[in-house]
């Protein structure tokens, strides 16, 4: 079973965003998202500056088996892409939720991150997706 | 649900990830795919290979059968347990599959062939027996499992028989051993020393156990797969089927030309390809990038045509990606290969990668 925490929000598309107190959004992959995918060789994030919309590719994960993009969950700025990932791909796997974050980005509307999938609703769309 | 093979309820209780594989529900990883295959090239890793098929060949003049059937000739093997890597051929030349073959004694060939093609083969192998009264006999009553690695034998040898252990740990590469129903083979798909191991299927939850607590260690399919990668070992159904020959595949080394008079089935096909030239070849490809090669990419040969990637990975040992592609014969050291709408340059070798836990090539 993979692991999905109660205070972050989702994609269906598997990934998961986090309201920090100064306001930006941190983004990752899921538990169940890096469990699927196998171990990670590559991760591709955006660049700080960077504008994306919500819905659009703006960071690519590649594993042994296959590669992803990864969607912004929010329209914003991109404040920074995780560094660490480039030599350590393998922090999605260990740690999706907290040292395998992807990037934080300065949404435009907060609304848009209240109207994103809750704990619930995402672990409902897991159990879909697998039955 | 797909077929299973004995150790199924093991993989499940292990935690593996279980995927289908050639219809059968196999582990593809049981933690971390990479671990896996490290600890096979460094230490000891075991798979579970029971959903290959093991056909006993029998009858008077099963050599003789042979001779026509596999495209490797078996009149080399003359020493009883000696293995031989072959293809067996369409009329086309086209793959039907690939395939281990055992010299028994005179009258009893031990062939293990793919799971996914399990059916087909079976059917040839009928379709051509009757002219010779040679009897086919899946052997669905064993398992097997594939112990490899540099530290596999000797851990493994401890749990056998004292007696067996002792003759299977003197064979030479690509030799066979049987004791009872039990055969243990100097063979793998890994590209490190090792044994694959036949077994009765009421014996394998046991003896998996018994090699776990040994130190040897589980490993998917998924590492099976970056293993023989990295070894340039040909996967049925990526890199050869039946609508290439052998000499397009890099398989031209396990065609048996000689004696000239031996009429194997596809090799007046095999010869008028040689004779008016073979348009493709299959090498290897380095990738400089920051990308994995994944089967089915474009590859472009600036000036002289265009190619497929076959066969594609992440490679552990080289920590970037490798992979096996089918190219025009006139293809010389680089190409180019699109992944996701960029061309990205490629380094063109000959396989393998990695043998016996060393780099191979050049990087």
């Amino acid at each position: 079973m993979s692991n999905v925490p109660a205070d972050l929000r989702f994609l269906k598309s598997h990934e998961w965003a986090r309201l920090e107190a100064d306001g930006t959004v941190t983004v990752g992959i899921s538990d169940h998202a890096q469990q699927a995918l196998g171990d990670l060789v590559f991760v591709e994030a955006p660049e700080a500056g960077r504008r994306v919309a919500a819905g659009e590719a703006c960071a690519v994960v590649e594993s042994v088996k296959a590669a992803s993009d990864v969607y912004s969950p929010v329209s914003g700025e991109v404040v920074a892409g995780n560094a660490d990932l480039g030599g350590q791909p393998e922090l999605i796997n260990q740690d999706p939720y907290g040292a395998g974050w992807i990037m934080r980005i300065r949404p435009d509307d907060k609304a848009q991150f209240a109207a994103l999938l809750d704990a619930k609703a995402y672990e409902a769309a897991l159990a879909a997706e697998t039955h | 649900m797909g077929l299973r093979t004995p150790l199924f309820d093991t993989h499940v209780a292990a935690g593996a990830r279980m995927v289908d594989f050639g219809g059968w529900d196999m582990p593809v990883n049981y933690g971390s795919q990479i671990e896996e295959h490290h600890v096979v090239r460094r230490d000891a890793g075991m798979f579970d290979v029971s959903h290959m098929c093991v056909v006993d060949l029998r009858g008077a003049r099963v050599r003789e059968y042979l001779r026509r059937l596999l495209a490797n000739d078996v009149a080399k093997l003359t020493q009883s347990g000696k293995a031989l890597y072959s293809c067996m051929l369409r009329e086309h030349g086209g793959v039907i599959d690939d395939l281990i073959v055992y010299y028994m004694d005179d009258q009893w060939y031990r062939m293990v062939v793919n799971a996914g093609t399990r059916d087909k083969d079976l059917e040839w192998l009928r379709t051509h027996a009757g002219g010779y009264e040679v009897s086919v006999e899946p052997r669905f009553d064993l398992a097997m499992i594939a112990v490899q690695g540099p530290s596999a034998r000797s851990r493994a040898a401890t749990l056998l028989e004292p007696g067996f252990a002792a003759r299977a740990l003197e064979l030479d590469n690509f030799f066979g051993a049987a004791n009872d129903h039990w055969f243990v083979a100097r063979t793998g798909y890994t590209g490190e020393d090792g044994w694959e191991i036949m077994l009765p299927a009421d014996q394998a939850t046991d003896f998996w156990a018994k090699l776990r607590d040994a130190g040897v260690h589980p490993c998917g399919l998924g590492a099976r797969d970056t293993l023989r990668l990295e070894a340039g070992m040909n996967l049925y159904g990526n890199d050869m089927d039946e609508t290439v020959s052998p000499l397009e595949s890099g398989l031209g080394w396990t065609i048996a030309w000689d004696p000239q008079d031996r009429d194997f089935i596809g090799r007046g096909a095999l010869a008028a390809q040689k004779a008016h030239g073979v348009p493709r070849k299959l090498v290897g490809l380095i990738l400089a990038d920051r990308a994995v090669l994944r089967s089915h990419q474009k590859v472009v040969v600036p000036a002289v045509g265009e190619g497929e990637v076959t066969s594609g990975t992440f490679s552990p040992t080289l920590e970037r990606s490798i992979g096996l592609a089918r190219v025009p014969s006139q293809t010389t050291d680089r190409c180019e290969v699109e992944i996701r709408g960029r061309l990205l340059p490629a380094a063109v070798v000959r396989p393998p990668f990695v043998r016996h836990g060393k780099i191979a090539v050049a990087l």
